[in-house]
């Protein structure tokens, strides 16, 4: 399996990674190199393996169902100190248009 | 004219009646100032890492038992990946390829049977924030405002197969899972907070045909009424397009209810394309063997085992026991009634549940869980009415009586009035005396044969008695003397 150029500018466009033409071409070929390193790893029987979900073969461990949060008005003012613009608490973000 | 048929597919948005958040130690708590409910894992700061809420996959495992589905031994979250200002980590944790619960069913009313609705799958997820749009007196320099208070909020999506025909059908079903989720407790099933929202996936074919035809999904429908509206309107829009010889492309749409109709969203470019993966923030879940079996020991009695049970043990009709089982705290009702009473009253309990308590509730815009009168004390008075104390409608005075707190129970309310029935025939037979001796022309109309004229002297005995007499017996009594 090898990417088209197309392909590389519409997973930039997902991402909303802005690339030029120049690096869309270095990009599909590093890609490729890495889908030519998967072509490898195919080849190798794997019928009977599990796939894992994670690197690491443990479980989800859980928290229990507390509230941990307290002074939440000064958390989102210190949040809120970073953030470009706010009102009434609510973080403003350039127009949403459904 | 050819036959069509349409085919409806349900997703539904349960959130999860837990404390905190599904991933962080945030309340969850409706109606908050906006991002006081939001904390750094929220609202997405870097290096924060998500952990699972228990009491979250609890919810999962409870409604994957409640409707017999299969509790997966291993289930894993994923990355949804999209883009919107009230997601701001750039993707939604759920779950894809292996989902919490998979299989089981639900029973819905089909005219006169039931009718199964297989589903597909429950998964869990995180909700998004909310975004807020200038206008209603809210002005944002022309920006939308973003609230993450929601950001976070514990979700199950439950996924039916697409079994319904009908949008009578789909909105059984809505009923039937609304119902359901609110009996085992895991959502509290309040829709105008966003607590139960529906998608609905309609398509229409040919009557007949096998193959299905191209769908089209009505978002975020947040009551039973515009389910049904919109699902009403897409299939007869569809049918319509089909017929003017055009075609349907799939698409999310969004119902108005301003119109009635469906439109096309915008459709935003690549919405579809998520590229889920496994989150590497979070490791598999494993659900052993004996937590399911635990929380199966603490389930409910389910409605269906329940209406079932209520038919067998009290000779209930199928109509009283459906009612009774519309809730939980509607069946606990009454067979607490019923324990108080005794099993032999239970359709005594039952109409009063179902009628002047209901009536009572309705009008005052309560529920049941908030009744004034409380199971114990409606089946002591349920009570007094089986032992003869009370007529009907002197029960209704005392039921009055609980209901405004003019009394703790309905024997201090019978004390406090006097409002035992007579039913010491002397008494009575001196009451009767003193009426037919003033009611002469009234006797003389009975025994020139003019049945209306033993009615009235009836309602004189019971006015003379203020409804304190058992009119069966103001009836024998009057017939005997009159013999």
């Amino acid at each position: 399996m090898a990417l088209t150029r197309e392909q590389v500018h519409r997973i930039a466009h997902l991402a909303r990674i802005e690339i030029s033409d120049a690096e869309a071409d270095r990009t599909l070929e590093q890609l490729n190199d890495i889908f030519a390193l998967i072509a490898e790893m195919q080849a190798v029987d794997t019928s009977g393996v599990e796939p894992m979900a994670h690197a690491q073969d443990v479980a989800q461990r859980l928290r229990a169902d507390q509230i941990t949060e307290v002074d939440q008005l000064t958390r989102r003012t210190a949040f809120q100190l970073i953030a470009p613009q706010t009102e009434d608490g609510l973080y403003l973000v350039p127009k949403v248009i459904e | 004219m050819q036959q069509w048929e349409a085919v409806i597919g349900i997703e539904t948005h349960a959130q999860l009646a837990t404390q905190a958040k599904i991933f962080s130690g945030s309340p969850i708590a409706f109606g908050a100032e906006p991002n006081l409910q939001a904390n750094a894992i929220d609202i997405a700061l870097p290096g924060v890492l998500p952990v699972l809420n228990r009491a979250a996959v609890e919810c999962a495992i409870r409604f994957g038992l409640a409707v017999g589905g299969k509790i997966a031994p291993r289930s894993v979250f994923a990355r949804k990946n999209y883009f919107y200002p009230d997601l701001p980590k750039g993707y939604q944790i759920s779950q894809y390829e292996l989902p919490v619960v998979v299989g089981g069913s639900l029973l819905i009313p089909a005219g006169e049977s039931d009718k199964e609705i297989r589903l597909t799958r429950a998964h869990l997820e995180e909700d998004a924030g909310k975004s807020l749009h200038e206008g209603a007196g809210q002005h944002f320099r022309g920006c939308s405002g973003i609230d993450l208070n929601r950001a976070g909020t514990p979700l199950l999506e439950i996924v039916s197969e697409p079994d319904m025909r009908s949008a009578i059908e789909a909105v059984a079903y809505a009923k039937a899972l609304h119902a359901l989720v609110r009996w085992i407790g895991i959502c509290d099933g309040n829709m105008q907070e966003g607590s139960f929202r529906c998608d609905a996936n309609v398509s229409v074919r040919p009557a007949g045909r096998q193959e299905f035809g191209t769908r089209r999904e009505i978002k975020n429908l947040n009551s039973f009424r515009f389910l049904q509206q919109a699902i009403d309107y897409e299939i007869q829009w569809q049918i319509a397009t089909l017929e003017d010889g055009g075609r349907i492309g799939q698409a999310t749409v969004l119902f108005d209810p301003e119109t009635g109709e469906t439109r096309s969203m915008r459709s935003k470019e690549d919405a579809h394309d998520y590229r889920y993966f496994p989150d590497p923030d979070l490791l598999p879940l494993v659900i052993e063997e004996s937590w399911i079996a635990e929380i199966r020991a603490q389930l409910p009695e389910l409605p269906a085992a329940k209406r079932e049970r209520l038919i067998a043990d009290y000779g209930l009709p199928a109509y009283d026991a459906k009612v009774l089982t519309a809730s939980l705290d509607i069946a606990k009702y009454f067979e607490t009634a019923v324990t108080v009473a005794g099993a032999a009253h239970a359709k005594t309990c039952a109409n009063w549940v179902m009628v002047d308590l209901a009536a009572r509730l309705n009008r005052e815009g309560r529920e049941i869980g908030e009744s004034p009168v409380s199971a114990q004390q409606l089946g002591s008075l349920i009570a007094r009415i089986a032992d003869g104390t009370l007529s009907t409608s002197l029960a209704r005075e005392v039921f009055d009586a609980l209901w405004t707190g003019q009394g703790a129970s309905a024997d201090e309310v019978i004390a406090a009035r006097g409002l035992q029935q007579i039913s010491d025939s002397t008494e009575l037979e001196k009451l009767i005396d003193d009426v037919l001796s003033g009611s002469a022309s009234l006797v003389a109309e009975f025994r020139s044969g003019k049945e209306k004229a033993f009615n009235a002297l009836v309602g004189q005995t019971m006015k003379a008695t203020r409804g304190k007499a058992n009119p069966q017996r103001v009836s024998e009594l009057l017939r005997r003397k009159l013999g």
